[in-house]
């Protein structure tokens, strides 16, 4: 991106306390279009924090957050949802007893139209083209992710793996310009993680830019275009790759003190 | 023709549906009221002011009830956004009983004597349409976009949000509309029963929509339906033996064994 070009999402001087402690404190963030960008650290550093502030599910005790150069601080989940900014749970969060396709078509509703008079308006029994469309998408997104055969089953029998792969269909739904996805390989094999990593390629190649939070290194090293780590609630490097391993503060980080000597 | 009793009970049980699919509404979002009995009591209360004083005609004055009982709904159901589950019970419970002892001390009304001298408009045939058109509205929310959105907010509401649903919105809008449904139940039985009174509506007319919707199956429409049925039609029943003093005693233990042997409802689906 060239130097002037607005960010997608641009965190400034972003402080989140609770009580007297500082999960996230002073943290600036810049994610360019069109990139993969990681945001790592250990355990407790700020990470799921730092996606609850930008999705407006915390409110943060200091500093703003910007999409598209709009300040959209304070604002509620499903207005930056609309904006664009969707997420993805650490901890899987899908509507267990809808299955698989309904978890998506519930994706699209902040893409579509209609309220209660237009549900009542309809033919009892007849899906409108809304409806219709609806579906198709909702089909072509779990067929992206590879759920196009367990479409019907509820999201609650699936496994771990599928559910992540169906929380990741629901958010492309509401058609996000940045998806979020916090720890989206945790308890995958190496199969699946290949494989999801390569969903997140395609799927930035396409245009979505990601920011994605994760312990799997290898992944992380793989596909980030740039990666912010964070320690303590702040930011202690940021970079490529390349640099990012072997940034010393990374490694006493990560690492302990005896192996950044 | 059907004999008057029979007529009689069809009729309650057709007012029990609709007050259930009522409580089916907010339930369906994940809004558990025991105050249907107050939005009842504002529709009934409403609609039997405009026919008895007003001289206005049964089929303008039943929609009146229910508009006022709706729009009471939404007023209620602003807070209902920041309070959750039990807290939520206990705050409808509140509101039924200020409802009642609103009309208890509201002169136009009759206060504590009641209003009586209402004519006699809520007929078989009426009732039936009114339980079709219910019966049709919850069918039809079903797949809806706003249908499947009301199913999201009581799975996850937090999930629901991060993807674009406006949680007051929906939630604010399905009580609404369970209250204006509510007001039409009351309505329709303020103009069988002839005379109302505030005791008609009190906790005791809550917990009996509450227990219809709970023993038929919270999970679907039709559930609540049946719920209404049977929690109408066995008491009635139960006459038929040479009991009848303990007619209720056999009724109430009927519902705890059914809710023993089927926890998630007669209709509902085990989770």
């Amino acid at each position: 991106m060239s130097a002037t070009e607005t960010p997608l999402l641009e965190a400034r001087n972003l402080t989140r306390r609770f009580g007297g402690y500082a999960a996230v404190s002073d943290m600036n963030l810049k994610i360019a279009r069109g990139t993969i960008h990681a945001l790592i650290g250990p355990n407790g550093a700020g990470k799921t924090t730092m996606f609850n502030l930008i999705t407006g599910v915390l409110p943060p005790s200091s500093g703003d957050v910007l999409i598209d150069g709009v300040d959209v601080t304070g604002s509620r989940p499903d207005r930056i949802a609309r904006r664009g900014v969707v997420r993805t749970f650490q901890g899987v969060r899908l509507f267990p007893t809808m299955t698989a396709l309904e978890n998506v078509e519930v994706g699209r509703f902040c893409r579509t139209r209609g309220g209660f008079l237009a549900a009542f308006a309809r033919i009892p029994g007849v899906a409108t083209a809304t409806e219709s469309a609806t579906r198709r998408r909702a089909e072509e997104l779990l067929e992206r992710v590879g759920l196009a055969d367990r479409r019907h089953m509820l999201a609650s029998e699936l496994a771990l793996a599928d559910q992540r792969r169906l929380e990741i269909a629901r958010a492309l739904a509401a058609e996000p310009k940045l998806l979020l996805l916090d720890e989206p390989v945790a308890g995958m094999n190496p199969v699946e993680v290949h494989e999801a990593g390569e969903l997140f390629k395609s799927l930035c190649r396409e245009g979505v830019t990601i920011l994605i939070t994760e312990h799997h290194m290898s992944l992380v090293m793989a596909i980030s275009d740039l990666i912010t780590v964070m320690n303590y609630g702040r930011k202690i490097a940021e970079g490529a790759p390349d640099e990012v391993r072997k940034n010393p503060e990374v490694l006493t980080a990560y690492l302990g003190t005896e192996a950044a000597a | 023709m059907l004999d008057p009793y029979t007529e009689s009970v069809l009729i309650f049980t057709g007012i029990n549906i609709v007050l259930a699919l009522s409580l089916y509404l907010p339930v369906s979002a994940g809004l558990l009221s025991l105050g249907q009995g107050g939005f009842m009591a504002i529709g009934a209360y409403t609609a039997a002011y405009l026919t008895t004083e007003m001289q206005w005609p049964f089929l303008v004055a039943l929609p009146c009830g229910g508009l006022m009982a709706g729009l009471v709904g939404l007023a209620v159901g602003l807070p209902s956004l920041r309070i959750k589950g039990v807290y939520l019970v206990i705050m409808t419970m509140g509101f039924g009983e200020i409802v009642r002892v609103f009309f208890l001390n509201f002169e136009p009304t009759g206060a504590a004597s009641g209003l009586g001298g209402i004519a006699t408009h809520t007929t078989l045939p009426g009732v039936a349409i009114a339980v079709l058109l219910t019966l049709l509205l919850c069918f039809q929310l079903r797949g809806s976009r706003i249908g499947r959105a009301i199913e999201a907010v009581r799975e996850d509401e937090l999930a629901a949000e991060v993807i674009g649903i406006n949680l007051t919105y929906v939630k604010v809008a399905v009580f609404g509309l369970g209250a204006a449904i509510a007001g039409i139940g009351g309505g329709l039985y303020a103009h069988y029963a002839t005379f109302i009174d505030p005791a008609q509506f009190g906790f005791q007319r809550s917990a009996e929509i509450f227990i219809m919707v709970v023993l038929g199956g919270m999970g679907s429409f039709w559930g609540a339906a049946i719920g209404a049925i049977v929690v109408t039609i066995l008491p009635e029943l139960l006459r038929l033996g040479n009991a009848q003093e303990w007619r209720m005693t056999v009724f109430g233990a009927l519902l705890v064994v059914i809710m023993i042997v089927r926890p998630w409802g007669l209709l509902g689906v085990r989770r």
